[in-house]
This record gives structure tokens, C-alpha cells and sequence, in this order.
């Protein structure tokens, strides 16, 4: 009878995870579309009822298929931080935003899921660093409640960035023939990561105050620096999203759309020089271009790639059933194509809705941010978190050429973890901070409440 | 400020928060059509892609199958098992072909690499249409599950016929249904044993020379000799509308051109010739002269439209055949290829499309080798339908080609194959590719019945000696057989 369950389950629970899915994504859907503040916390409630269905039936396939009993000890520790952030966040922040909230759970102990099938080890770690990140993201609200200084920290956020990248550059260690990891005391940094957020806060301290041409021309020349630098140490990817998230942001501060045509096309020309420039980048070309013919060198991982994706088909393999480990780098770069492959296109598709659906919420929370630094702050926040999706995915199922960066939440590496969850944090904590300004000000107004669920 | 957002209003708006919020909106619709391009070209991409990527040598996810699949069986188009897999008491699996060496290239091999139907339809094979209730069932019992099974079209009996009658000859045969390009039977000599591809490997790789592994029928890279001249005449005919009957040619034995000179075979004098005449006596002298009057753009054109010089349209493997004629040919190579001689090279898998096009009103049908898949219930999975590959050439110019090789047989080269049961039209060649004219490659491509045409047979036979005495004789036991004469 139990051997019975267990065959049941393995065949089975892939359909159930792919239906489950698709309810979960609905329920995002609906809550960011939806403005009734009572079916939307309905909705919330549900949803975090169905992630823990969807970890738990991915950790009983693993370990039905594996025979680990690990897996289940893994999903109770996975299941313990999910419901301690849920609450501890709620009962913190009760202004915090719940929808964003749930959405990075879920992403989060998919991300684990996924992780644990290619790695017990890796998942671990991963595991580990995701408690760290959620420590220090705890405090987060609490600073940017309190701190008043951060619009005036110009300088020290543009000369901080571009020399820790400088530093990565000239001594960082080679990995995957990118020269984009610092190691300290035995612990491995992806400085460009953590770059990201002090390059916002650059840009959003220069564009809230000036919006004259020569500032935007000043910017510019800073991105140009952290671009190059990037684009030198073979981090293509970081490269393209500073790139995107700058010219968005600058047509946010000016609302002159001149300069989003001029940037692109400034962009599509960078693109051209760094392609006859630098073989790094041909060769991503090549093997986008042509990947069947350079199948042996250049285009094995993404072949590979299609491959993983190609075979899974609308309901996967089902979890430890497939061959993701084939992709070489699956665990940061191609992740997306093992979820392809083990969970299914349907499960996929879905994944990438919520993306979209913490990208939109963050969207609509910044118009709502009167701050315009803060506003700033947010919308860029979401440039980059979505343009990285986008890179990755696009690159993996080769919609556009492979470059190298990673899933946010769903791929391992502890940088991106981190840097995901302060990143996220600071939304939320620009959110609360402008419910708390709205909240006070309604009340000196003695206006009925309006404000936000 | 805080009025609920209006689409319309705020555009109006100008102030600079309306700004914010049209750019906020513009940045939202902007990756929704992004992200919804992408899932669009997911879908078709696993929808489309599956089973060819499946398919890649460099794709390991193949072994995942054989722990939980056993590869199914492929049937004959009457349901006579071609291959199968049996499992012995050990659980040892071994894949077991029936007919032996007897359809080696059709049905192929599943070791050491893949051939045939095999590879083609390996993907169905390798999985399964067992429910998921079934699918527990067979986890329990710890057997595992059935893969789907294979219909191809070929036909045993004449597959028999032309085995048998090749012996120990190096060739080809394909035989192909004439209205819906259906394979019935696809051989080629010197062949191999399927079932003991493992143990032989060895030797049959160390002989290069053998190449028992080559495809004859559908890779085999031939000189087509005088089968060519059905492609050479189409071009007189298409060149001289209304004129091509009032060709007259007087065959002394040879033609000069220059410093070149082409003979007839064994030097026969035909003397006083038409076109149609020329064509059923097979005269060299004669096509080489039509040859040398054809537009070298337009024959061209006329090639390219037959499916030279670019892949034919068929999920089997096949080479390419290649005819060349352009601004750069001398006369010496028209003279050549007039005749089908020279560069000029094609696969017996593509004069038999050819031959089909013509029987078949001149549509050309892509030829397929794969009838149904069914899953163990019999249900069918996937029906292979007939499929156009298109017009390639009028059906004037189809009657015509057919009026000619109808000649062949009632006074030319083709005479041995006259009978009351049945018409035929037909085109033998012989292709010349040494000195001694007994180690030439005897050709015969022909259709039957002539009126309303059911299959279409091209044979080669290596250095056997003329198509006439060699190629046109097992033509008609296939004939015969298929007829049941």
C-alpha cells in the first residue's frame, strides 16, 4: 500500500503541482489587478496555503523518487522560514505590502525546490543565505523609515561603486571565463550584484535634484564607467541591465522621451562596437545565431539547454526525472531551463507570471511614492529585477543571445539571493515609509482612509 | 492627488506626476508584450521541436527512457513485425529483426547509433501512451512500460522479391506508391544483419570501400546516364512548344562537337530519328544535339524546379543530387549532362519522385516511409498523411514525358517488359563509368500502369552491364508481383 502511495505520487504530482500553479498564478493575477482590499486578502491567504502545497509535493517527489528522507527534513525547515518571514514581516511592518510579500515566498521556496533537485549540498547553503539575507533585510524598513540622509549621499554612492568594481576587475578570480567574483576570508562575492542597489541610489540622489542636460550628461559618463568596467570583466548581462535601467530611469526624472530614443539607439551602437570589439561577445552572437552548427563548443550549453526545455514538454519530466544537470552552469544561468524541463512549460509560464506580477506591483507602488528619490528608487528596483528576468530567460530558451546572469530567487548563488531580498526589502520599506507620510497626512487632513490595503 | 488614476484624464494631465504615471503604464505594457512574445515562443518551440531535439546525438535524455520503456515494435503495412524488442527471463533485453539483412537500410538499427525507421520514428518508440494508472501498475510490478508501435508502409513480399533477385549485386530499389509517394520497398546492396550490428561493427567499419552502412536508395550518389534524358527532353519540350514534334535527327553512330565526340552504345548506327524515337532507342548523338540547342538559364531553372542542387523535401536521409549547367559550362560538360553524364550525379530515391511526378500528373508527393503510430491498445497516435510537395511540372508535360516512356517499352529499350497484364512506361540508363561497358551501373526507372499509374520502381544495379538486359527484367517480377501476374 505505502509502495502504492509512493508510485502514485511520482506519477502523479506533477499534474497536481502544474494545477496548483496555475490557481496560485491566478490569485496573483487577480490581486494585482484587483482594487477591492477584501477579495485581495482573501486572495493572499489562499496563496500562501497553495505554496506550501506546491514545496510540500515538490520535496515528497524528491524524496519518494530519491529515497532521502533529507528532502523532507529540508522542506520543514524551508516551510518554518516561509511562515516565520510571512509573519514576523506582518506583525513588524503591518503597513508592509503583502501581495509583494507572498510572491517573493513563493518564488523564494520554488527557487529552493528547484535548487534542492539539482544539489542537497547547494540547496543548503542557499538555504542558509537566504536567512542571513532575510536577518539584515528585517532592518531595512526600520533605516529608510528613520535615516534622512540618503539623498545626500551623491558621491559617496557613485566613487563606491566603480571602485569595487575596479577592484573585481583587476583582481577578482575567473569564473565561467568571467572575471566577476571577489573572494574574501573564503567567501565568494559577485560584487556586481550588490553594485546594482548603490548605483540606484547614485542615480535617483542625482536625477531627483538636477534634470538639466548637463547632469544627465554627467550621469551619463558614470554609467558609461560602470558599464565598461562591466563589459571588460566579460559581465555582459550586469552590463546591459545598469545600461536599461539608466536610460528608463532618465526618462522617468525627465519625462522627455527623447532621451529613451536616443539611449536606445546609443545602446543599439554600443552593442555594434562591442560586438567587433570583443570576441567574448561574438561568440555569444554566433551561438545564438547558429547554434546547431557550433553545437560541439560554442552553442553546447545552450543546445543543451533547448534540449532540457524541448523534453519536458507542458508537464515536465517530474521532479529528479529529467536531465537537467546536462546544462552545464544550470544551477545560476540556465536554471530556468530545469524548470522547464523537471516542472513543465505550464509551471514555467506561470513562474514568469509572477515575475511579472511583482514586477507590475512595484510599478503601481511607485506611483503612489510622492518622494520622486523614492519613487525613483522603486521603479528602477523594478527595471532591473524584470530586464534580469528577462536577459535570463530569453537567453536560456534562446529568444535573444545567451548572457550570463542569474534568475532572481530561483538561482543559486548568494549574491544574487542577497541582493534580491535587499532589494525587495527597500521596496517595501519606501512603501511603508510613504503609507506612514499618507497615513499622517490624511489624519492632519481628517479625510476618510484611503489608503492603500 | 489622490483620486483614483484615469486613463484618459491623466493623459490630458500634464502635470508632472500624470507624466510619471503614463511612463509607468508605457514601462508595464512594454514588458507584457515582451514577456507574452516569449511564452508565445515557448509554446511553439516545445510544440514544434519535441521530437527532432529528442532526436540530437548530443541530447543524452534518451537513456532516460530505456530504464522505464521498452522499445516498441515496427510492423509492415500488412502487420508483420519487422523489428521488436523481446526480454529474455533475465530481464535482458534484445532488439530482434525477423527478416534479418532483408530490410537492414528501411527498418534500420537501434545500436551503435541509429538508421532507418529506427531513428525516424525513435522518438515514439522510446515512449509511452500507457495511462497513469497503468504506468503505477508497471512501477509495481517492476516491468516496464510499453513504447508506441510502428506501421511503416513497406511491403514484404515485394521487398522479398527485389532482395532476392539482387543476391550478391551492389544497389539499389525503391518502389513508391504513384499518388501518394508511400515507400513499399527501399533496399540497398551490399547490406548488413540489424540484429548482430553490434558484433559485426567491427568489421563492416573496417571495410570503407563495402560502405554496407550507406543508404544506396536514398544516399547513394550515382551518374544517372540516360535516365537524365527524361529531364533533357522535358527541357526540349518546354523550349519548342508546338515544334518538338518536327525534331529530326540523322544517328551516325557519333556526334562531333568541336574537339569532343560522343558515341552511341556499342557505336549503334540509329539513323533517321524523332524525338520520340530518340528517346525509346536511348540515341546519344540525338541528345547531345537537343543538348546543345537548350537555353542554359532556363534548363537550369527546369533543374532546380526537379529538385537538383537542393534538399529534397522528406524526413528520411538523403544526399543531394547535383546537375550542373550555367554560364560557366563548356560544351563539353553540356554535352555531358545531355546525356547524364559527366558532373552530373543523383540519388535513385530522387529519379523515383521524378518518375512519380510524372505519373502522378507532375505533383510531385514526398516520399514517406512511416504509415501510423499506435499506442499498445491500437489506438493510433499520430496518421501519417500524403503530402505535396507540389506542381513540378505541368500535366501536359507529364503526358508527354509519359507518351515517351511508353515507347520505351513498346519499341525501345524497355521491349522485355511488354505484357498483356498491365502498360508500363519506363526510361533505362546506363552509366558509364569506366572503359568496359559490362562495369557500367544498369538504371531503369518506370511506372505501371501506364493509363492510370499505381507504383513507380527505379532500380540501379552496380556493374552489372546495360539497364536494358539487367534492370528492366526484376522490374517486371516487381511489376508481376505487385499485379499478381
Amino acid at each position: 500500500m505505502q509502495l502504492a502511495l509512493k508510485y502514485y505520487v511520482i506519477e502523479f504530482s506533477k499534474y497536481i503541482i502544474a494545477f496548483l500553479m496555475v490557481l496560485y498564478t491566478s490569485l496573483s493575477v487577480t490581486t494585482v489587478v484587483s482594487n477591492k482590499k477584501k477579495l485581495v486578502s482573501v486572495c493572499t491567504s489562499v496563496q500562501s496555503g497553495l505554496m506550501l502545497v506546491v514545496i510540500f509535493l515538490s520535496f515528497l517527489e524528491m524524496t519518494f523518487v530519491s529515497g532521502m528522507e533529507e528532502y523532507l527534513y529540508l522542506f520543514a525547515f524551508i516551510t518554518l522560514f516561509l511562515f516565520f518571514m510571512i509573519t514576523i514581516v506582518s506583525i513588524i511592518y503591518d503597513k508592509s505590502d503583502r501581495i509583494l510579500l507572498n510572491n517573493m515566498c513563493m518564488l523564494s521556496g520554488i527557487g529552493l525546490s528547484i535548487v534542492s533537485r539539482l544539489s542537497f549540498s547547494k540547496a543548503f547553503r542557499q538555504y542558509i543565505i537566504t536567512l542571513i539575507s532575510f536577518a539584515i533585510c528585517l532592518a531595512i524598513p526600520f533605516f529608510i523609515d528613520r535615516f534622512k540622509y540618503f539623498k545626500q549621499l551623491l558621491w559617496v554612492y557613485a566613487s563606491v561603486g566603480i571602485v569595487v568594481l575596479s577592484i573585481v576587475l583587476f583582481t577578482g578570480s575567473k569564473v565561467n571565463g568571467a572575471n566577476i567574483t571577489y573572494t574574501l576570508k573564503g567567501i565568494t562575492f559577485q560584487p556586481s550584484e550588490f553594485v546594482k542597489i548603490i548605483y540606484l541610489f547614485f542615480l535617483a540622489a542625482l536625477l531627483y535634484k538636477y534634470n538639466s542636460f548637463k547632469w544627465i550628461f554627467i550621469s551619463a559618463l558614470i554609467t558609461g564607467a560602470y558599464v565598461i568596467v562591466l563589459v571588460f570583466s566579460r559581465d555582459l548581462g550586469s552590463a546591459l541591465i545598469f545600461f536599461v535601467a539608466y536610460v528608463m530611469i532618465v526618462v522617468m526624472s525627465t519625462h522627455n522621451y527623447i532621451y529613451l530614443i536616443s539611449g536606445l539607439a546609443g545602446g543599439a551602437l554600443a552593442c555594434i562596437v562591442a560586438y567587433n570589439l570583443f570576441d567574448h561577445v561574438k561568440v555569444r552572437v554566433v551561438a545564438f545565431m547558429d547554434p546547431w552548427t557550433y553545437i560541439d563548443d560554442q552553442a553546447y550549453q545552450i543546445t543543451q539547454s533547448l534540449f532540457a526545455i524541448s523534453s519536458g514538454g507542458w508537464f515536465g519530466s517530474g521532479l529528479m526525472q529529467g536531465r537537467p544537470s546536462d546544462i552545464p552552469f544550470v544551477n545560476q544561468d540556465l536554471i530556468f531551463s530545469a524548470v522547464c524541463e523537471e516542472y513543465g512549460l505550464l509551471f514555467a509560464i506561470c513562474l514568469l507570471i509572477i515575475c511579472m506580477c511583482v514586477f507590475c506591483r512595484m510599478m503601481m507602488l511607485s506611483y503612489r511614492i510622492a518622494d520622486k528619490f523614492y519613487q525613483i528608487i522603486v521603479y528602477g528596483i523594478g527595471i532591473m529585477y524584470i530586464f534580469q528576468v528577462f536577459l535570463t530567460v530569453g537567453g536560456g530558451i534562446k529568444f535573444i543571445p545567451l548572457t550570463g546572469v542569474t534568475l532572481p530567487l530561483i538561482s543559486y548563488g548568494g549574491s544574487s539571493v542577497m541582493t534580491t531580498y535587499i532589494m525587495l526589502f527597500i521596496v517595501q520599506g519606501i512603501v511603508i515609509k510613504s503609507r506612514n507620510y499618507e497615513q499622517a497626512h490624511d489624519e492632519r487632513k481628517m479625510a476618510p482612509d484611503k489608503k492603500l490595503y | 492627488m489622490k483620486e483614483k488614476w484615469h486613463p484618459i484624464k491623466n493623459y490630458i494631465d500634464s502635470s508632472p506626476r500624470a507624466k510619471s504615471m503614463v511612463l509607468i503604464n508605457l514601462t508595464m505594457i512594454i514588458f507584457c508584450i515582451l514577456f507574452l512574445a516569449m511564452f508565445i515562443y515557448l509554446g511553439i518551440f516545445v510544440q514544434t521541436s519535441t521530437i527532432d531535439l529528442y532526436n540530437n546525438s548530443y541530447n543524452n535524455r534518451q537513456e532516460l527512457q530505456y530504464k522505464n520503456v521498452t522499445r516498441g515494435t515496427i510492423y509492415s503495412s500488412d502487420g508483420e513485425v519487422l523489428a521488436e524488442t523481446r526480454t529474455d527471463d533475465a530481464g535482458n533485453e534484445i532488439r530482434y529483426y525477423p527478416y534479418g539483412s532483408m530490410f537492414a537500410h528501411a527498418v534500420g538499427y537501434a545500436v551503435n547509433g541509429r538508421m532507418g525507421i529506427e531513428d525516424y520514428a525513435n522518438y515514439y518508440l522510446m515512449h509511452t501512451g500507457a495511462s497513469l494508472s497503468d504506468k503505477v501498475s508497471n512501477d509495481l510490478e517492476n516491468v516496464k512500460d510499453p513504447g508506441y508501435d510502428v506501421y511503416s508502409t513497406l511491403n514484404v513480399e515485394l521487398q522479398k522479391v527485389v532482395d532476392d533477385y539482387l543476391g550478391s549485386y551492389n544497389g539499389a530499389v525503391i518502389v513508391t506508391e504513384a499518388k501518394t509517394g508511400r515507400v513499399l520497398v527501399l533496399i540497398s546492396h551490399p547490406d548488413f544483419n540489424p540484429g548482430t550490428i553490434k558484433e559485426d561493427w567491427e568489421s563492416i567499419t573496417s571495410n570503407p570501400e563495402n560502405s554496407q552502412l550507406l543508404n544506396r536508395a536514398t544516399q547513394g550518389l550515382y551518374p544517372p546516364g540516360s535516365t537524365f534524358k527524361i529531364i533533357t527532353a522535358l527541357e526540349y519540350y518546354r523550349e519548342n512548344p508546338g515544334e518538338w514534334e518536327d525534331y529530326k535527327y540523322n544517328c551516325e553512330g557519333s556526334i562531333n562537337h568541336g574537339d569532343y565526340r560522343v558515341s552511341c552504345i556499342y557505336g549503334t548506327v540509329h539513323g533517321e530519328l524523332n524525338l520520340e524515337e530518340s528517346f525509346a532507342r536511348s540515341c546519344n548523338s540525338s541528345f547531345v544535339n537537343i543538348g546543345l540547342s537548350l537555353s542554359r538559364n532556363r534548363w537550369a531553372d527546369t533543374m532546380e524546379d526537379l529538385y537538383f542542387n537542393r534538399p529534397i523535401p522528406t524526413d528520411m536521409v538523403v544526399n543531394t543530387s547535383s546537375a550542373y549547367i550555367g554560364a560557366g559550362s563548356t560544351d563539353y560538360d553540356i554535352m555531358q549532362t545531355s546525356i547524364g553524364q559527366g558532373k552530373t550525379v543523383m540519388t535513385p530515391l530522387h529519379l523515383n519522385m521524378i518518375t512519380q511526378a510524372i505519373a502522378n500528373n507532375g505533383v510531385m508527393m514526398k516520399p514517406y516511409i512511416i504509415e501510423k503510430i499506435v499506442d499498445d491498445d491500437g489506438n493510433i497516435v499520430r496518421d501519417f498523411e500524403p503530402e505535396s510537395i507540389g506542381q513540378v511540372m505541368s500535366a501536359d508535360e507529364a503526358a508527354y514525358l509519359t507518351d515517351l516512356m511508353m515507347a520505351v517499352v513498346e519499341y525501345g529499350t524497355g521491349r522485355a517488359l511488354i505484357t498483356d497484364s498491365y502498360t508500363c512506361a519506363g526510361k533505362t540508363g546506363t552509366a558509364e563509368f569506366a572503359q568496359d561497358i559490362n562495369e557500367s551501373h544498369a538504371w531503369f526507372t518506370a511506372f505501371a500502369p501506364a493509363e492510370d499509374p499505381e507504383i513507380c520502381v527505379t532500380i540501379i544495379i552496380e556493374k552489372a552491364g546495360t539497364g536494358m538486359e539487367y534492370a528492366v527484367p526484376l522490374a517486371k517480377m516487381i511489376f508481376d508481383a505487385y499485379f499478381g501476374v
